[in-house]
């Protein structure tokens, strides 16, 4: 600092040239991100979507097609456009077109940082049919079991939602609506299990009050739309 | 309601961010010699985290809506200058506050904590009381764990350790046992 | 400076950067948000090579419009410049390799405060031409990776008994999970560092073995 070189730099440079600078950098950064935006955006969303897609299949074994359903009105229906801030689920329907079930995105603390997942569910017979991890933080090795644990997943295959879901010490599954945790990864079973009973509870309500049957028109949908979908 | 007090101990003891994030651990090495500045830098933090969080929640309510790539860039840019205005509306309006909290804002605003606290409201869709409790919670958590290592470290200086040790390899040791200690606390979880 | 010095001047500073002034191991820089994607191999080697990136892409920016911003305003021009590197990689790595991405998560955008990366472009991008730079900023970034690296394969292979996922010992391995837990990534840097503390100390004291046995006490 004591340089007079630089000391003699410092008072060189004028506000406009200081303010001119920094509007520079930020349009050149702008551009810069919104082009590397614009670039890997088509890939990022087919990803997305194909992984969505993928994970509603497997969550509701025996589906051949799927459609996006948001709240209108009141009630659940068919919707392909994307309404700012509102949360969709996915209808899956049968190869006799009948509407089987739902994937149901939700979320929840789990131990390191928020876990989503998809989970299937058949309104009438008020059970999970199938979970899938989106996204999580879980420790490798231990948290991670709930989304490699096969025997953990076996849990959801067919798991009653009434009176509501509970943990289980490993091995001591008994009941429809019992999950047997995982050994050493507890917490984040427990986690799993919160979230379900709270993703049921948020859309069981609803659900009751659709009309489940015929899936109509909709069979052939396209693979359905992330969340920055564009209608244009 | 038990939704905010399950946000606040869930930042403060079960996912602290130096202990289990591995936020700000940059002060956490450096900074925790003495309890006294820990504290300081402890209020100080919190004081950051919570102009951070209300920044950050309405960037992302009203501006980010349109352009979430921008995101990051605009995370630091508005959170470092609001600090700085803050930071030289403390100098004029109480210079007692200034002098004792003052030195270590515009170190802290450069701590990955803070951009970790904004980053991960972000990501858990919090509202803006959550945000502000949230980083009441984080805040705390960092001033908890910089006070304990402070503690410690006062402690090891005077006692007999083989000069290996000295410095960070022991300083990091104790962080992880300091961290193990803190585990206990994910048996909270599940309670709520 | 001849030619061949400069190429020898580019070598120092790339050899640095990856021992001697290991940003890691020796001035403990960067290792906030970095101890936790060290968990596993994968997640810290792909945490690794982004910061490589963004760290050379911003010296070789920063160094190449050095005689153009001004004093006053060049951390925040160094915190652009980075920054918008970070948000590029952040959607390469997403378009790229999504698993990877899905587990780093909140982590890339805190690339951004790693104070090793502002501290290069400050203490030698900022002053130094383009080619020392990049060699500067590829030294650090390698060392970094290098280092997150090494703990990342030390704690998986302690803590999953597992290398890249490939298991490495059989079923019969009790895996240390808390290897693999915050606890962890504390207590194995801190056994690291006390590791190259020890080898250091070892090398100083059999030179000074060496140079009094030569006689010559004033080296």
């Amino acid at each position: 600092m004591k340089d007079p070189i630089i000391e003699s730099r410092r008072y060189e440079a004028s506000p406009t040239r200081l303010v001119v600078t920094l509007g520079l950098a930020g349009l050149l950064s702008g551009l810069a991100i919104v082009s590397a935006y614009e670039w890997t955006r088509p890939r990022i969303e087919a990803n997305h979507a194909s992984a969505l897609r993928e994970a509603v299949f497997r969550v509701l074994p025996g589906i051949v097609g799927l459609q996006r359903w948001a709240q209108r009105g009141g009630e659940l229906r068919p919707a392909d456009e994307d309404r700012a801030g509102e949360r969709a689920i996915y209808a899956g329907c049968d190869d006799r077109d009948q509407l089987l079930g739902f994937a149901i995105p939700a979320e929840g603390a789990g131990f390191q940082d928020t876990i989503k997942l998809l989970f299937g569910y058949l309104p009438d017979q008020r059970s999970i049919v199938g979970v899938e991890v989106l996204e999580s933080r879980e420790t490798p090795g231990l948290g991670d079991r709930i989304y490699k644990d096969q025997a953990f997943l076996d849990n959801f295959r067919t798991l009653l939602v009434d009176p509501e879901i509970v943990l289980v010490k490993n091995g001591t599954k008994r009941a429809a609506h019992e999950v047997d945790s995982i050994t050493g990864a507890t917490i984040s079973s427990q986690a799993v299990v919160n979230i379900l009973n709270a993703g049921v509870q948020e859309w069981s309500r609803l659900l009751s009050a659709t009309r489940t049957g015929s899936c109509g028109q909709t069979l052939e949908q396209p693979s359905p739309s992330g969340r920055n979908a564009t209608s244009g | 309601m038990s939704d905010l007090v399950w946000i606040f101990i869930g930042a403060l003891l079960i996912n602290n961010f130096v202990l289990s994030y591995f936020l700000g651990l940059c002060p956490f090495l450096g900074v925790s010699g003495r309890i006294e500045t820990a504290v300081r830098l402890g209020l100080a933090t919190v004081f950051v985290m919570l102009i951070t969080a209300v920044c950050a929640w309405f960037l992302n309510t009203y501006i980010l809506v349109h352009a979430p790539y921008l995101r990051l860039i605009s995370f630091i840019v508005v959170i470092a200058s609001t600090v700085q205005f803050v930071e030289m509306a403390i100098k004029k309006l109480s210079p007692a506050l200034f002098r004792s909290l003052g030195i270590f804002l515009p170190l802290i605003t450069t701590n990955c904590a803070i951009l970790g606290l904004a980053i991960f409201a972000t990501n858990r869709n919090y509202g803006l009381l959550e945000s502000v409790v949230f980083a009441l919670g984080a805040g705390g958590g960092f001033m908890l764990a910089l006070v304990l290592m402070a503690g410690l470290r006062e402690e090891t200086e005077l006692s007999d350790v083989p000069a290996l040790m000295r410095g960070t390899a022991l300083n990091l040791i104790l962080a992880g046992i300091l961290s193990l200690a803190f585990m206990g606390f994910a048996g909270l979880f599940g309670s709520h | 400076m001849s030619r061949d010095g400069q190429n020898r001047r580019a070598y120092q500073e790339l050899v640095k950067g990856l021992w001697r002034e290991n940003p890691v191991f020796v001035q403990v820089l960067g290792m906030c948000p970095m101890l936790a994607v060290s968990n596993s191999a994968i997640n810290a080697l792909t945490m690794g090579l982004a910061t490589f990136t963004v760290l050379l892409s911003s010296s070789l920016m920063v160094s190449s419009l050095r005689n153009l911003i001004p004093r006053q305003v060049r951390i925040s021009c160094y915190i652009i410049v980075i920054a918008t590197f970070v948000t590029v990689i952040d959607f390469v790595l997403l378009a790229l390799v999504p698993d990877v991405h899905k587990e780093l998560g909140a982590f890339i955008p805190l690339i951004v405060a790693n104070c090793m990366i502002l501290g290069r472009q400050e203490a030698f991008a900022a002053k130094h031409p383009v080619g020392l730079a990049a060699a500067d900023a590829a030294g650090m970034g390698g060392g970094f990776a290098l280092a997150l690296f090494g703990l990342g394969g030390f704690r998986e292979v302690l803590g999953s008994g597992s290398l890249f996922g490939v298991s490495l010992f059989g079923a019969h391995f009790e895996p240390w999970v808390i290897m693999l837990l915050p606890p962890g990534g504390f207590i194995s840097l801190g056994l690291l560092l006390l590791v190259l503390n020890w080898v250091r100390s070892r090398r100083t004291q059999r030179s000074e073995d060496l140079v009094t046995a030569q006689g010559n006490p004033s080296r």
